[in-house]
């Protein structure tokens, strides 16, 4: 495995992406449908699994979940690829000493540990999950094992189907936030990928010249390609054939200015508002705290914003995002923006599509990107949305006690929209982000290390721009809209 | 009306987007051409290497702060009188 992946999941991930923008890049996509399992897993021994054929079966889904749109949905279970992981949740391990006291039957509520054989036995039809047994064993001998998936999900939408024992994610409650796309030990779970239309989408552009593809980057792509320079990535990505690479922390800067003014006149008729730049974030609080929607700021996100301002300077542009977000393959797509954005494509496809075309960034000439400010690119950060603000307020002279609390992680946001709902938030400004860390931690970034919080701050550190004002300047932000 | 379109992408930003759109619209102002020429920002006229690019009437120029003003006087004010 190349050193350039998070784990070997995603360099699976990312072979399977590779092959098929590969093929379908020579055309041969259809010729080579059957060849890819057999190349990605080339035997004779089975790695993961019981057989190859089974590797080579999954890998076969992978494939069909690249090409084909079964669904509307953007996080979809893998059937084949989810089958082994434990379903009980307590199990009784080899530690056990099958012991005089009995701790584990005596504490167990419903009574289902029998001692067989001088070892404790759980009764799982019987268990309830209480952990009481694994709390007072004294060997530490009951192990608390659950599935990967269901920890990651904090809104609780995944469960398992009792039959076939395998995951199922309930649509109506997932907010596509990703954790378990990037949770999952199997890879099982994945999110949708549009880079086939995005190829054809630049195919058909005639090299730009029947309209002209802009691409958005994310303020996290500083921290994805360790040996490159961003001016280099973006030269990367220029050579893929998109016109033009813009900074979605130029939409950031945007924001920050727009939103300080709508804090300054919201918060005088209401008693806090939450930042609406993370869609995960917000569609959790839709979802979990429906009678706070009013709450939720009406502005729209950076990425909504970077592609209003291009189509305002070239209406017949097609704008494509690149970040590190599952949830924004799911914005994208809602219907009263989906004019604005036409695909989202995440930071492991960008690699394999460069990849696909042997595009090596460290290797490309510099183009400047530098039109954001430091206070839009800290956007990618936890903590990021409210400086940016609380700047902006200043620079204003805005009447605006900004009283912000910010939640890292979607527990984090959990506890502060709780006490909100109970009117007990202390504060009037929530900065909700769903990833630990902000978007640079994303489901589908490449780097998901601590050290990324100051790779995006060293980026922005180095932005020419030192004021989220500097580009509006140039620009009539009046001429579009921002609200969502 | 006629636009007149600046180039604001990163390579042109650097080089003094801001300062020729100022200066443009000095000169529009004292030439009371508010109602014939609209400044526009643009994202990337394409010519990158020859910042800061200027498009009009189809042609794309360079353009630096320090020729803008006689850029105007000679390429537009003349194709306007």
């Amino acid at each position: 495995m190349k050193k350039k992946f998070d784990n070997q999941a995603q360099y699976f991930k990312y072979k399977v992406l590779k092959e098929v923008i590969k093929s379908q890049k020579n055309d041969n996509l259809i010729k080579d449908l059957l060849v890819i399992p057999q190349r990605i897993i080339p035997g004779p021994v089975a790695e993961t699994r019981c057989c190859i054929y089974k590797e080579r079966a999954i890998i076969n889904e992978r494939v069909k979940n690249v090409i084909y749109e079964y669904n509307d949905n953007v996080v979809n279970v893998i059937d084949l690829a989810c089958d082994e992981c434990p379903v009980y949740r307590f199990t009784v391990t080899e530690a056990c000493r099958g012991c005089l006291a009995h701790h584990c039957r005596e504490n167990c509520p419903v009574g289902a540990i029998e001692i067989i054989n001088k070892r404790a036995h759980i009764n799982q039809e019987k268990c309830i999950e209480c952990g009481k047994c694994s709390a007072v064993c004294p060997f530490e001998a009951i192990s608390d094992v659950k599935r990967p998936c269901i920890t990651s999900c904090k809104i609780k939408a995944i469960n398992i189907e009792t039959d076939t024992k395998k995951a199922i994610i309930n649509q109506d409650e997932c907010i596509n936030c990703g954790a378990c796309v990037s949770r999952c030990p199997f890879g099982a779970i994945t999110d949708k990928s549009h880079v086939l239309d995005i190829m054809k989408l630049i195919h058909n552009s005639n090299s730009n010249t029947k309209y002209k593809v802009y691409c958005i980057v994310a303020p996290a792509i500083a921290a994805q390609f360790p040996d490159a320079e961003l001016d280099n990535i973006v030269t990367a990505i220029k050579q893929l054939g998109f016109y033009q690479v813009v900074e979605a922390a130029i939409g950031a800067d945007i924001i920050a200015d727009y939103e300080s003014k709508l804090l300054e006149e919201e918060l005088k008729t209401k008693n806090f508002i939450t930042s609406s730049c993370c869609p995960a974030f917000v569609r959790y609080i839709k979802i979990k705290y429906p009678e706070l929607i009013d709450n939720i700021s009406t502005a729209v996100s950076p990425m909504i914003a970077t592609a209003r301002l291009i189509k305002n300077s070239d209406k017949d542009a097609k704008v494509v995002f690149i970040g590190p977000c599952v949830a924004k393959k799911a914005e994208s797509a809602q219907d009263n923006l989906s004019d604005d954005i036409n695909y989202v494509m995440s930071f492991e496809e960008l690699v394999a599509y460069l990849d696909a075309y042997e595009i090596e960034p460290s290797q490309c000439e510099s183009s400047p990107l530098d039109n954001a400010s430091y206070f839009g690119r800290i956007f990618a950060r936890s903590g990021g949305v409210t400086e940016a603000i609380r700047n902006s307020a200043a620079k204003q002279n805005l009447d605006l006690e900004l009283r912000p609390v910010v939640c890292n992680g979607l527990e984090e946001c959990d506890r502060a929209l709780k006490l909100a709902k109970l009117g007990k938030l202390n504060g009037n400004f929530i900065e909700g982000m769903a990833c630990i860390g902000g978007c640079v931690n994303g489901p589908v970034s490449l780097f998901k290390k601590p050290s990324g919080t100051n790779i995006i701050n060293s980026s922005a550190l180095s932005a020419k721009n030192k004021d989220t004002t500097d580009f509006m300047k140039t620009y009539n932000i009046d001429e579009f809209n921002l609200n969502i | 009306m006629v636009n007149l379109s600046i180039c604001v992408g990163s390579a042109c930003h650097l080089k003094g987007s801001y300062e020729v759109i100022e200066k443009f619209k000095t000169c529009v102002e004292n030439n009371n051409l508010n109602d014939s020429i609209v400044i526009k920002a643009s994202f990337c006229l394409g010519q990158c290497t020859e910042a800061v690019s200027v498009k009009y009437k189809d042609n794309i120029y360079s353009v630096t702060p320090e020729t803008a003003e006689k850029f105007f006087d000679e390429v537009i004010k003349k194709s306007i009188a």
